[in-house]
């Protein structure tokens, strides 16, 4: 070669191409890929779209190499003897020497000119011995477990698997549907051993209590003596565990999840707007998971929040519209409401605010509004023409994981929409105003002005009127005028922006219950009947559109250009606990991210 | 397409006239007629006749004997020989089910019962016997040996909640079966 020094120079070889971006080259099943140095062998299958088998790895977690699923062929160059060019072929890549032996594709790493096989002879005969290992103990248990339909063993058992049992001895037998903690159900004989459950529980919520006990085919998955699975993030064992041996509490034995429609939203108990994959049959939601945000969440959700949905169809749900009945006594802490029409309703509302000054009338917003409603709750107080406006804060303590301090979803859209700092400025001379009689009427949109905010009866018995849009019976929507039923959010669209910045979007997985109406249609019809205006907005979209136009956070976004993984609209400089600990685990080659 | 003439056939006088074709069928009807009145009929046995021609009178008569082994009937819940329940609540008849005639209410055995360690039945299980349309997909997919389509027909209500079996009801039409599934008794 080095007397043909100008036809090197044109004719790069592969590796010197791949080098100059970072990058290394792989053939994968026949084909030549480029991945980053350091990516795991799986990873880059992953990324060229073959599908490696696995049970034990995960890209979030450490990566032990127990479970033997991935077992691939690989390859590597011969390393040629001394003064001996490498052969090559008619592209410039070296001749793979194939190794007789597998190796797992989780925990190793790609080289440089390596090959790897993912399917043929050796890869399926090793597959297949490993699930004939996997099912020797396995129960029958599929009609009955939770996981069946979604289980990684059935579906490779599909796959790779033999249609009879060859091991005629007595199965082993374990511990079944134990309660090892609040959330958690065990089924021994279903455990794998895959020890995802023992790594989540120690390398991301820092509350190592499970782990193995026993040798062999005796291996047996168990908690700490003296303690319980009782972290607030149990559950996301239930979501990796590949099988049915961990299951949810709250899901068991409800709902067969080939039932289930997936509808992507996001969790609105706290500022970190996690993202949510919400799995309903019919009007029916039965479970609510994690969805993968590398920004926002990673893979995992608090527990408290996943399991806060059970009151969108319980006892306290509003579901019709409320006036309050004529002649009631004024020193009844409950009045009597007659249920009403949603057009009677909002004329209503609407002729008792017009009546009211405007000096006289004050909002209180919520921060569990989307941006769509803040930014209809801001067109109303002008309408209105009161600078009254606030919103509720709640704090609360955060957990060193994903639980914000801010339990409000969307304080930091509220701080755009509504072009303040502090959107709860307000609330003290509201509170204030209304003790001392100088605000008469009062619109309070979602929140309890009771729990939440500290106000008392007797505060709201003074108003003349009380107007409260809410999703549950509460003790401020007791002592309202008129109650307007509004929608959770699994039953509304809308965006959000969490507390670092990124806006992301809620779906409508479930129709809202009974009569009740969208929260932004609630806030357009109040809107148009004090205004008497025609109806301009028909849409969620035509309220963003206009919303983007006059909020510069937003130009030239539109709902759907927002994504299902967000976009970043600002720089709070807030961090999300979490996620610094796994880009730490990261940067340490600890995880794959 | 290809074109094919049809030739008609030629008749003969005797044939145009057809009076005497009228004639003899005239007899040959009188001639079952007859066969019928004394009990006679062709096939009047294997279809259990009611003693003229060969007609059943339903509902006084019924053809129970003469249904075939693989007659498809009513869609039952099953019993095993140890009085348990066989559905586990799997949903895979309600899953499978073509007109969606099923539907099933999963629950938790309490720990209390004999048969905790099967862990699943069905808290309610409903067949819409209007919707039903007799496939046996149900009996096919289940893989719990549970439901079972039985002889029986004869479906009827006055309204249509009548129509809908509920569990006590599709287990009191479906009974006992013995065998097949053994994994749940005490030594699997
Ligand atoms: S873990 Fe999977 S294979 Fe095992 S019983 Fe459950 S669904 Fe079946
Ligand atoms: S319980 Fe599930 S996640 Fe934990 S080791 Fe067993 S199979 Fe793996
Ligand atoms: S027989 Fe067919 S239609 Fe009837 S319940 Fe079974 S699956 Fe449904
Ligand atoms: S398929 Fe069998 S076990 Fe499953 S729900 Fe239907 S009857 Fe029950
Ligand atoms: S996934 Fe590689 S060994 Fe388990």
């Amino acid at each position: 070669m080095s007397d043909t020094p100008s036809a090197t120079a044109e004719l790069k070889l592969p590796k010197d191409l791949a080098a100059e971006k970072g990058l290394v080259n792989v053939q994968i099943d026949g084909i030549w890929h480029q991945f980053p140095k350091g990516t795991r062998m799986i990873e880059a299958c992953r990324q060229a779209q073959v599908i490696v088998p696995h049970y034990c790895y995960h890209p979030k977690l450490s990566s032990p190499g127990n479970c033997r699923m991935c077992l691939v062929q690989m390859g590597m160059p011969p390393r040629p003897a001394p003064g001996q060019e490498p052969q090559r072929d008619e592209n410039g890549y070296e001749i793979i020497g194939w190794m007789p032996r597998p190796v797992i594709a989780c925990a190793n790493t790609i080289g440089e000119n390596m090959g790897i096989r993912t399917t043929g002879e050796l890869v399926e005969k090793c597959r297949e011995g490993v699930m004939e290992f996997l099912l020797i103990n396995h129960p029958l248990d599929c009609p009955i477990c939770d996981q069946a339909g979604e289980c990684r063993l059935q579906e490779q058992s599909v796959q790779h698997g033999r249609g009879v049992s060859r091991f005629v001895d007595m199965k082993v037998k374990k511990p079944k549907n134990v309660e090892i903690g609040p959330r958690i159900r065990l089924d021994d004989e279903r455990c794998i051993m895959c020890s995802r459950c023992i790594r989540f529980m120690d390398e991301v919520a820092s509350d190592p209590v499970l782990g193995f006990t026993q040798r062999g085919t005796h291996t047996t998955l168990t908690v700490h003596p003296g303690r319980l699975l009782d972290s607030n993030y149990s559950l996301n064992t239930a979501d990796i565990c590949p099988v049915g041996a961990l299951t949810s509490n709250d899901f068991r034995f409800q709902m067969r999840v080939w039932f289930l429609k997936e509808t992507p939203g996001i969790d609105v108990n706290c500022g970190t707007g996690t993202n949510i994959t919400i799995w309903t049959r019919g009007n029916k939601i039965h479970r609510i998971t994690p969805r993968l945000n590398d920004e926002v969440n990673s893979a995992w959700m608090p527990d408290s929040h996943r399991l806060n949905f059970h009151y969108i169809d319980g006892e306290a749900r509003l579901t019709e519209p409320l006036e309050r009945g004529t002649g009631i006594l004024p020193v009844s802490s409950v009045p009597s409401f007659s249920t009403t029409t949603w057009p009677a309703a909002i004329a209503s509302a609407a002729a008792k605010i017009k009546a009211t000054p405007a000096a006289q009338t004050a909002i209180i917003a919520s921060g569990r509004m989307t941006n769509e409603e803040l930014f209809l709750t801001r067109a109303l107080a002008a309408e209105i023409g009161t600078g009254q406006l606030a919103l509720v804060p709640r704090f609360a303590e955060a957990d060193a994981l994903l639980i914000a301090a801010d339990r409000n979803p969307n304080t930091t859209g509220a701080k755009l929409v509504l072009g303040t700092e502090d959107p709860f400025a307000h609330l003290d001379s509201i509170r204030e105003g209304v003790r001392n009689g100088s605000i008469k009427s009062l619109i309070v949109l979602g929140d309890d002005l009771i729990t939440d905010a500290g106000f008392t009866t007797e505060d709201l018995g003074k108003l003349d009127f009380l107007l409260q849009t809410s999703v549950l019976a509460n003790p401020t929507a007791e002592q309202a005028h008129i109650v307007l039923p509004s929608a959770a959010f699994a039953e509304k669209r809308g965006s959000m922006v969490n507390l670092a910045g990124r806006l992301q979007r809620l779906n409508r997985a479930v129709e809202p219950q009974g009569q009740a109406h969208d929260d932004w249609e609630i806030l357009r019809d109040l809107l148009l009947a004090i205004s008497g205006d025609t109806n301009q907005v028909h849409q969620i979209e035509d309220v963003f559109k206009v919303l983007a136009e006059n909020v510069p956070a937003f130009n030239g976004l539109t709902l759907s250009k927002i994504g299902h993984q967000g976009t970043q609209i600002a720089d709070t400089g807030y961090q999300i606990p979490l996620l610094a600990n796994e880009r730490a685990r990261k940067a340490a080659g600890l995880i794959n991210g | 397409m290809a074109v094919v003439k049809l030739q008609r056939p030629k008749l003969n006088f005797g044939e145009k006239i057809y009076f005497g074709a009228l004639i003899k069928g005239f007899f040959l009807t009188m001639t079952h007629a007859v066969k019928s009145l004394r009990g006679k009929s062709v096939g009047a046995d294997e279809l259990a006749s009611s003693g003229l021609g060969v007609t059943m009178q339903f509902p006084e008569q019924r053809w129970d004997e003469h249904l075939p082994e693989y007659y498809r009937g009513a869609p039952t819940l099953v019993t095993d020989e140890q009085g348990r329940e066989r559905c586990v609540s799997c949903q895979l008849c309600e899953f499978i089910c073509p007109p969606k005639a099923i539907k099933i209410v999963p629950s938790e055995i309490p720990s209390d019962d004999p048969w905790v360690k099967v862990e699943k039945r069905p808290l309610e299980f409903e067949i819409d016997m209007i919707r039903c349309i007799y496939c046996g997909m149900c009996e096919e997919v289940c893989p719990e040996q549970a439901i079972y389509l039985r002889k029986d027909y004869l479906i009827t209500g006055l309204k249509r909640a009548d129509m809908v079996h509920d569990k006590k009801k599709l287990y009191e039409i479906g009974g006992t079966r013995a065998g097949l599934v053994n994994k749940w008794n005490e030594l699997k």
